[in-house]
């Protein structure tokens, strides 16, 4: 009976083959954009508040966490400010801190951010466990007392710098060819991608960031003018940020009570993924709406399965009559039709695929080129199998009315062929 | 044993005035195995109504009907189905094949309510009405003969103990008409299965030994009795 059932559906579907493939579409359009919304939701959760970032927290200027989070973990925001070098230094000295890396701010290169940092970045910083920063071949990383830059794969792919370049900073964050710094840094080498934001960054040493033309340091508190050839008082210098990394998460806590508490200098945003996740909660609602929507385009695929089969059911009606004439149960051609709605659901679902991956490729580029952040549409999520499996059984559930007109069908009147 | 065994069948419709007019009023017939007879019966005689009654798909107001001992009103209408797929193969006049099945599909199809589904014997069947190389034509591209010949041999298909034909050459010229008889009854006496066949066609008729005339053994026929 089953192996009937299974010719009755595979044969429905190919007399139909037009309204099959336009309700297959639906489908597969509801089912595709549940999976993304689903996976790019918990994929973008993950990478800004529980992946790894390779720190632990961040020292900046008196303001806010999240604020100093966007600005040096993920390049996006404004700096709050300055700190004192002397900051740096006395974390960089604490025992209880495996690592601390300065980052000042405040210059682009064609709109990718400029960062003036240490070779610690490279040398020691881990931006996943056991992976430390590669460079193409035929570059190198910077030397610190040159002015040289190496440049994150992004950046250099969008910009088409390639070693050997020179390049000139320009000032502010968003690009403007009118504030090009007259200071030329050659590019001696370019990122291997991370898949992190540090790929849209075009990283030179620090004190390069202290002398760009134009730049006044106050980390004395009074303002101070860098010149060619003299040496930079400690006492000048000033950072937008130290990226830390603790040995003992304790040591977290511990500053947290110290810096945001107690002090009124400095702001501690730790740890970073809390930081974040707290963004995410104030925008929850947009997931919200995004569920919604794509729950309503489930609703409106299950209404075409429903609407596409019921329509075919008076046409069918001899068909029906035929089969009952021949042995079948009012049971096997109502299980026919459900199965009929639910293999329309579950193909469509195979095809959501297709559309779950055009969509979280594009977002993906869309993501990246914004963040840096990758998505991976291979990415396993609950969602890639819930929705198929969710999707058939609706479909199944939308095809019990017209089952039921089917299962209804007269015999004796329905076997004459209609005049 | 009788294969079909029918006493005091009745069967009435009620009409578009609201009277029931009673069309089937059998009060005994039988068929034995392997026998075969034909029925005589104008248009309106009630011979359409007397098969559905016996295949099952029609339920009588009153009387029984047995198929080779077994009562069809004691049955539920899942057994009446079980009964119709594993023991009745109908030949209908308008053959009654579905349309987008292949003629192998259309008697696989058959086979697959009843008693499970063989290719190997279904393919035999066709090669044996004569349709060997038509097997994956669809009705539609078979001539009225050929569809015919796919109507009787799904009608075979689960070895059937009793085959009803319903005016089986209604649609054939007088050279296919007789053709198309002695393949249904060739291949019945094959199987050893009973044959009822109803017809108005003289023709046909003349080439039975046993003809019975539905008025006969149809109380209700001519004129039709109005109850109150």
């Amino acid at each position: 009976m089953i192996s009937g059932i299974f010719l009755i559906v595979r044969r429905s579907l190919r007399q139909h083959a037009l309204s099959t493939c336009v309700t297959l579409f639906a489908v597969a359009l509801a089912s595709g954009l549940v999976m993304s919304v689903f996976s790019i939701q918990r994929q973008t959760n993950e990478a800004f508040t529980g992946g790894e970032l390779g720190f632990d927290a961040v020292l900046g200027a008196r303001g806010s966490q999240l604020q100093l989070v966007l600005n040096t973990v993920f390049h996006l925001e404004t700096s709050p400010g300055n700190i004192p070098w002397g900051m740096y230094q006395a974390l960089k000295s604490d025992r209880r801190i495996a690592l601390a890396i300065p980052y000042a701010t405040g210059d682009n290169y064609m709109g990718f951010r400029v960062v003036g940092t240490t070779s610690d970045l490279f040398e020691q910083f881990e931006y996943r466990t056991g992976k430390k920063f590669e460079v193409e071949n035929g570059g190198r990383f910077f030397d610190s007392s040159r002015r040289e830059a190496v440049i994150g794969s992004f950046a250099a792919a969008r910009t088409g710098v390639k070693p050997g370049d020179v390049i000139n900073p320009y000032h502010g964050l968003a690009y403007n060819e009118d504030s090009k710094h007259a200071e030329e840094y050659t590019v001696v080498g370019i990122l291997k991608p991370s898949n992190t934001p540090s790929d849209r960054v075009v990283f030179i040493p620090i004190e390069g960031i202290f002398r760009m033309g134009g730049h006044v340091l106050r980390g004395s508190g009074q303002n101070y003018l860098p010149e060619a050839g003299v040496a930079i008082a400690d006492e000048h210098k000033e950072v937008s940020a130290v990226m830390l990394k603790f040995k003992n998460p304790k040591t977290g806590f511990d500053l947290d009570m110290t810096i945001n508490k107690q002090g009124k200098v400095a702001t501690l945003a730790y740890p970073i993924g809390r930081v974040m996740a707290d963004l995410f909660d104030k925008l929850g609602w947009i997931s919200r709406v995004l569920e919604l929507v794509a729950y309503l385009v489930v609703a409106v695929a299950s209404a075409a399965i429903l609407a596409s089969i019921y329509n075919t059911i008076n046409e069918r009606r001899r068909e029906f009559a035929i089969l009952r004439a021949l042995g079948a149960r009012r049971a096997t051609v109502f299980s026919a039709i459900v199965s009929e709605a639910a293999a329309i659901a579950a193909l469509g679902s195979m095809l959501g695929f297709v559309v779950y991956a055009v969509i979280l490729g594009a977002a993906s580029v869309i993501v990246r080129a914004q963040t840096g952040v990758v998505l991976d549409v291979w990415s396993l999520h609950p969602a890639l199998y819930i929705t198929p499996i969710g999707m058939t059984v609706v479909g199944a559930l939308a095809g019990v009315l017209p089952a039921y007109k089917a299962y209804a069908t007269d015999v004796a009147t329905n076997l004459t062929p209609a005049s | 044993m009788a294969v079909l065994e029918v006493v005091d069948l009745k069967k009435g419709f009620v009409s578009p005035d609201g009277e029931r007019t009673r069309i089937v009023d059998v009060p005994r017939f039988v068929m034995n195995e392997a026998e075969q007879i034909a029925l005589q019966g104008s248009s309106g005689s009630g011979k359409t109504t007397f098969l559905n009654l016996i295949a099952g798909i029609l339920q009588p107001d009153s009387g029984s009907i047995s198929i080779s001992g077994q009562e069809l009103a004691s049955l539920s209408e899942a057994g009446r189905d079980r009964i119709r797929a594993q023991s009745i193969g109908y030949v209908f006049q308008t053959f009654n094949l579905l349309q987008g099945y292949t003629a192998l599909e259309n008697v696989l199809l058959g086979m697959m309510f009843g008693r499970g589904a063989d290719p190997v014997y279904a393919k035999a069947l066709l090669e044996r009405v004569g349709l060997k190389d038509r097997m994956n034509y669809r009705p539609r591209q078979l001539s009225v003969g050929q569809q015919q010949r796919v109507a009787v041999a799904r009608a075979l298909a689960n070895h059937p103990k009793l085959v009803l034909a319903d005016e089986p050459t209604g649609n054939l010229d007088y050279q296919h008409a007789g053709a198309a008889l002695e393949l249904i009854r060739e291949v019945c006496r094959e199987q050893n299965a009973a044959l009822l066949l109803v017809t108005h066609d003289r023709d046909i008729l003349n080439r039975f030994d046993h003809v019975q005339n539905l008025a006969d053994i149809n109380k209700a026929i001519a004129p039709p009795v109005v109850e109150p």
